[in-house]
């Protein structure tokens, strides 16, 4: 196989048994991601999306179908060797943040590192400090969730997925709680780690998030209805904009 | 995950609820502590106990007159006395382990001395007695076997006799009265104490047997014979040889009882303490009711804790912890929590054993013993309470959990 592929799903299905009605929430799914790419997956609610999100991050099996994760077979494997695939494999980043209350930041990055069977981190607190470095948080090390903005909790969550080196990140609805400015400034870092050779996986319902990306697929009622290549719009002009747009509309104000 | 990086997680999880980590500890605290303080309070009266037996007399032996049945109805121990004089001569002449021997004549009798009366035992003994007894004279003298032999009307009085009849004033040299008859005082014994029942072992007069046989009581048959060899290894073997010894003497066929007993300290003791050992052991059973009532408050603290994380159990696992991690966690905050809980219990023991002696003045041991027993009930009271929360814990979906509200 090539291994510069990430992520290869061949004929994926997902029935769900309700009682006694059957609800097929994936319909055959076949996506190969490569190394290095940044894919939106869109669709809206009851797309699937979110089904073939739990399955490509190891939370959940598929019905039928295989699916190999940077060169593992991981519908055919146990729980516990799925619980270290996620470990070892996937960073995710999630919408509501997920950062564990009361607990520090450089504490919540280095939480992955504890889960560790193969021990690869000798130093956890150092990887974790270098981790939050590069999210721009190496001044926050010591903050607790509460005291930290929700840009700079999702910053945390996006060290704590890359803390380990994953083949992935796995990002659901990252966005999804915060403001449009804040959007913009977490897409760029997004894009920032995909430029640096880090393959990204972005769920969104929102085509603007989406446009970040370089690679849409988008799914309905189980199926892939849309897979294609863009251009993608460049978050940190976006923001540059932004932020230039905000400072003009300050500067009208003191003047009148 | 290694070890000690799942106590370290326990840990701060447990310290970041200090109120509701206390408050459930405290059931453990109060069970430990109150199992300690019971089992200490049975100890201490059984170690008394053991005390006191051991203040009988060393490397002793009781051979005491023993039951008679008729028609299969037991009439009680001393109900046939068969014991004698003969006997105790027997023993002395026959047994080889046995270095002294004397006969105990006891009635009680009113006697008249220098400022008052008093109601006392009379023991008839020979000059053994007093080493048998390790028993010392606080002053005056002690009887001759020349006495013994004559018959002669001399007395030792116990402390408790000598401070009723002279109050103050020095017995020795001075003439008592028993039963009509003068009877004067050689000496005053060392105070001892009571027995393990209760009685005051120093309200004695002791006499030579004769003189008591001969001249004041006129029984035939004698209470006690007491016998002591010069070795505590020997005990046993004295203790079969005097059984020979008295059942020829007594002329008991193979098939009939023992008329007699011969019992040492050990069983004496035994007797004693056995009733403080249930007593304990039913001061231990109430005591750990309580400490099964802090494994429940523990199991349902961890229940509520469970749920109440069920997203950080979600986190978890998304980032890898297998399910087994997630239980170890659980176990050991458990663990922990009712570990330290026993702990401070076991100062709380301390502390209240100690509160106990000093209110009541009975006397309070903690054995070590019960220390290491406390804090490993504790131990097995947390896994024990906390597996099931634990498992719960561990038997989540991730995909449910992360999605719980």
């Amino acid at each position: 196989m090539d291994e510069s592929v990430v992520i290869r799903t061949r004929g994926i299905t997902k029935v769900y048994t309700m009682g006694t009605n059957q609800v097929h929430a994936l319909r055959g799914i076949d996506v190969d991601i490569l190394k290095g790419e940044m894919v939106a997956i869109m669709g809206a609610s009851g797309s699937g999306k979110s089904t073939l999100m739990n399955i490509v991050g190891g939370l959940d099996y598929p019905t039928a179908g295989t699916y190999e994760l940077d060169g593992i077979e991981v519908s055919a494997l146990s729980k516990n060797k799925l619980a270290d695939v996620r470990n070892q494999k996937i960073g995710f980043v999630f919408q509501g943040f997920n950062l564990l209350a009361r607990t520090t930041a450089v504490e919540n990055v280095e939480l992955p590192l504890l889960y560790d069977r193969l021990g690869r981190v000798r130093n956890p607190r150092e990887a974790a400090v270098r981790a939050l470095t590069r999210v721009g948080l190496g001044d926050r090390v010591d903050h607790l969730p509460n005291e930290l903005s929700g840009g700079q909790q999702q910053r945390v969550a996006i060290a704590r997925a890359l803390v380990t080196e994953p083949a992935m990140l796995l990002a659901d609805e990252p966005t999804g709680n915060l403001d449009s400015v804040t959007t913009v400034e977490v897409m760029t870092l997004f894009q920032e780690l995909n430029d640096s050779g880090i393959t990204i996986l972005l769920v969104t319902h929102e085509h603007d998030v989406a446009s970040y990306a370089g690679r849409v697929i988008e799914l309905r009622d189980g199926r892939v209805i849309r897979d294609e290549y863009q251009e993608r719009v460049s978050a940190r002009d976006d923001l540059e904009r932004i932020l230039a747009e905000r400072r003009m509309d300050e500067m009208e104000e003191v003047q009148s | 995950m290694r070890p000690f990086r799942l106590v370290k997680v326990a840990g701060k999880s447990i310290l970041k609820n200090k109120m509701r980590t206390l408050l459930t500890m405290l059931g453990i605290i109060i069970g430990v502590g109150a199992v300690l303080v019971m089992v200490a309070v049975g100890d201490g009266a059984k170690s008394q106990i053991e005390n006191q037996i051991r203040n009988l007399g060393s490397n002793m032996l009781v051979v005491t007159p023993g039951s008679s049945s008729a028609g299969g109805v037991s009439r009680g121990s001393g109900s046939f006395n068969r014991l004698s004089l003969e006997d105790a001569e027997k023993i002395r002449n026959e047994s080889v382990f046995v270095s002294m021997v004397s006969p105990v004549v006891t009635t009680f009798s009113q006697i008249i001395g220098g400022s008052g009366n008093w109601r006392a035992r009379l023991n008839g003994v020979d000059v053994d007695y007093l080493l048998i007894r390790d028993w010392d004279l606080a002053s005056g003298s002690w009887f001759t076997p020349q006495d013994v032999r004559s018959g002669k009307k001399v007395a030792v009085l116990g402390t408790t006799v000598a401070d009723k009849l002279f109050s103050g004033q020095d017995p020795v040299g001075q003439t008592i009265q028993i039963r009509n008859v003068p009877v004067q005082v050689i000496g005053v014994l060392e105070p001892k104490g009571q027995t393990p029942e209760g009685s005051d072992q120093d309200d004695v007069v002791l006499a030579p047997y004769t003189t008591v046989q001969q001249r004041l009581s006129r029984f035939r048959f004698i209470s006690q014979i007491l016998v002591s060899t010069s070795n505590q290894n020997d005990i046993p073997a004295a203790q079969e040889e005097i059984n020979q010894i008295l059942r020829e003497s007594h002329g008991l066929a193979q098939f009939e009882e023992n008329d007699f007993e011969v019992k040492n300290q050990t069983q004496l003791a035994d007797a004693a303490s056995g009733t403080t050992e249930v007593m304990t052991l039913l001061l231990a059973a109430i005591a750990s009711i309580s400490l099964l009532v802090g494994g429940i408050g523990i199991m349902n603290i961890m229940l509520v804790s469970v749920t109440e994380r069920t997203r950080e159990i979600g986190i978890r696992m998304a980032i890898g912890a297998r399910g087994s991690d997630v239980l170890v966690q659980f176990l050991i905050e458990a663990i922990v929590m009712s570990v330290l809980g026993g702990a401070i219990g076991v100062a709380v023991g301390f502390g209240g054993a100690a509160l106990v002696a000093n209110i009541t003045g009975w006397s309070t041991v903690v054995e070590p013993n019960t220390v290491i027993v406390a804090l490993v009930f504790s131990a097995a009271v947390g896994i024990f309470f906390g597996f099931y929360p634990a498992r719960k814990a561990a038997a989540m979906n991730p995909i449910d959990a992360l999605r719980f509200e």
